[in-house]
């Protein structure tokens, strides 16, 4: 399965944040084969320059071969703009370590790496880390997708 | 239409157990098949709901092995995969099958061999139900646990402890259940102090690792009593099943599972009936988060006001609506594939008044079934026949 996120690069040299854009004006990610309601796509929303509210989030301490430990994960809400009206857009994800490395995997961030703080409400900002755990490292086929993408930092 | 009669059941002890799945299908199978008091060849349908056979041991071809195992040629058999709702996803097949008058008699056996792996090996095996923009991330069900239960516990400005006390409630509950994994009681300070798993989580919200079959036989109501002559029979008056979003954080409310929602509504049409006719309930209790979730999306109590009904002592096995008196997947384990079966098993046992300490007093009893965190749901009522 392809992994949208590292399928293309933006204006620089870093993949972008890719969310679709269907013809009801709804954006979702990740973009889906058939939009909401049977919508046709129409585009795509880069996510990477938008800021995003942390809804909710966890550190997880048992976590799956190839995956730092601890884990802290949020699930994040983005700021879509007053045009748009459509269902949120959120985004789980890593959050970052503090030391900003943006290698993956218990080799990239090195297991002990402190990942910052957030609470409910925080503000928070993608950051792109070419591996996020260590393809192979668990059950899922290393070529079946992308490992790369993006955590959250708080802004 | 003929409703659909269950007319045998079994379960095996569930834990750590030396044997592979296919001999706990077996186990399971053999002994429905003698409470039925049929042969496998009796069977028009042979159902295996199992969820990851060839990931965990290396078996593939569980139906056909267990047909083969049971001497139940030539039944027509497939096995049901729906991660951890393939029990309650086989129990709605082997309901269609006889609805459908394609079966006269059906037998579905659920189970999974799973403590030969590590923790971490074991979680990324069902982990890897995830949608890949998740599974990148190292997301694991219990993290989809932790995530929801801190937003749960910040909305509805529920304590900390009626979590915990879902866990003590049902360790009590699994002491009177001789299949079930711990039989031993815990109290409140244990799980508060037990190691965190996923912050706000702690290593007593979470379900074990388990071994274990459970298996169900079904026929028409109307021959019910050919096989169950002393009326000991339950009949499914209602089932639904449903699915939510694959990706979890696309969900409008994280806290509302719209499977249990849908499903439910399903069934309760079904049966004729509402929450407030539902006399006793197993609830897919994998996390003690979960407990809350599907008692409020059930509709047996308002949105946000669950872990009250903990508190006040509604849930308990003496309480206005008993939940999970086998236990629960908490206290009596989850083997994937047989968890599902085993809810309808305790549901069959009590509305057959066979329940034994755990009984309680109940017509008419409802299990819901989850896969992923809410991903696909099956929800089962049960009626007694007496």
């Amino acid at each position: 399965m392809s992994d949208t996120e590292s399928g293309e690069t933006g204006a620089g040299d870093e993949p972008t944040f890719e969310a679709a854009e269907y013809a009801d004006g709804t954006v979702t990610y990740p973009p889906h084969t058939v939009g909401p309601n049977g919508s046709e796509r129409v585009g795509t929303v880069d996510l990477r320059e938008r800021e995003a509210r942390v809804v909710t989030w966890t550190t997880s301490t048992a976590t799956p071969p190839g995956v730092r430990e601890p884990n802290t994960l949020a699930i994040v809400e983005f700021e879509m703009g007053d045009g748009y009206d459509g269902p949120p857009v959120r985004a789980l994800g890593q959050i970052a370590p503090r030391d900003g490395a943006d290698g993956g995997g218990e080799d990239g961030d090195g297991e002990d790496a402190e990942q910052f703080d957030v609470e409910i409400g925080d503000r928070v900002e993608p950051v792109y880390a070419d591996e996020l755990r260590e393809p192979g490292a668990g059950i899922r086929e290393p070529e079946s997708q992308g490992w790369d993408g993006f955590r959250f930092r708080p802004v | 239409m003929d409703r659909v009669a269950i007319v045998g059941a079994s379960m095996t002890p569930f834990g750590q157990r030396d044997a592979w799945v296919r001999e706990l299908l077996a186990e399971a199978g053999a002994a429905a098949l003698d409470d039925a008091g049929v042969d496998g060849d009796d069977l028009d349908h042979l159902y295996v709901s199992n969820m990851a056979s060839g990931e965990f041991e290396g078996q593939t071809g569980v139906p056909n092995a267990l047909a083969h195992d049971l001497a139940a040629q030539p039944a027509y058999t497939a096995r049901i995969d729906q991660t951890s709702s393939s029990g309650g996803a086989g129990v709605y097949a082997a309901w269609q099958s006889v609805a459908s008058g394609a079966s006269d008699l059906t037998m579905l056996v659920g189970g999974e061999k799973m403590t030969h792996r590590t923790t971490s090996e074991a979680t990324d095996v069902i982990a890897s139900l995830t949608h890949p923009v998740e599974y990148k991330h190292g997301v694991t069900l219990p993290s989809f646990a932790g995530l929801t239960a801190r937003l749960y516990l910040d909305e509805y400005d529920a304590p900390r402890e009626s979590l915990g006390k879902v866990a003590v409630k049902n360790h009590k509950n699994g002491v009177d259940n001789p299949h079930a994994q711990f039989r031993k009681e815990v109290d409140l300070d244990t799980v508060l102090d037990s190691p965190i798993v996923a912050d706000p989580l702690r290593l007593y919200d979470f379900c074990p690792i388990t071994d274990g079959s459970a298996a169900l036989v079904f026929c028409p109501e109307s021959v019910a009593e050919e096989y169950a002559p002393d009326g000991n029979y339950a009949v499914i008056s209602g089932i639904g099943g449903a699915t939510d979003t694959h990706v979890v954080h696309e969900r409008a409310d994280p806290t509302t599972m719209g499977g249990v929602v849908d499903s439910s509504e399903v069934a309760y049409e079904m049966a004729g009936i509402g929450p407030d006719d539902v006399d006793v309930a197993e609830l897919h209790d994998m996390f003690t988060i979960l407990e809350f979730l599907q008692s409020e999306d059930l509709g047996f109590f308002e949105k946000g006001e669950g872990w009250k009904a903990v508190e006040e002592g509604v849930t308990d096995r003496d309480g206005d609506l008993p939940i999970n008196t086998s236990g629960g997947l908490k206290s009596k384990g989850h083997p994937l594939g047989a968890s599902g079966v085993a809810q309808v098993y305790e549901i069959f046992q009590q509305v057959t008044g066979n329940a034994g300490p755990r009984q309680v007093e109940a017509d008419t009893g409802l299990a819901c079934n989850v896969g992923g965190f809410g991903n696909c749901v099956t929800t089962t009522i049960l009626e007694g026949s007496q």
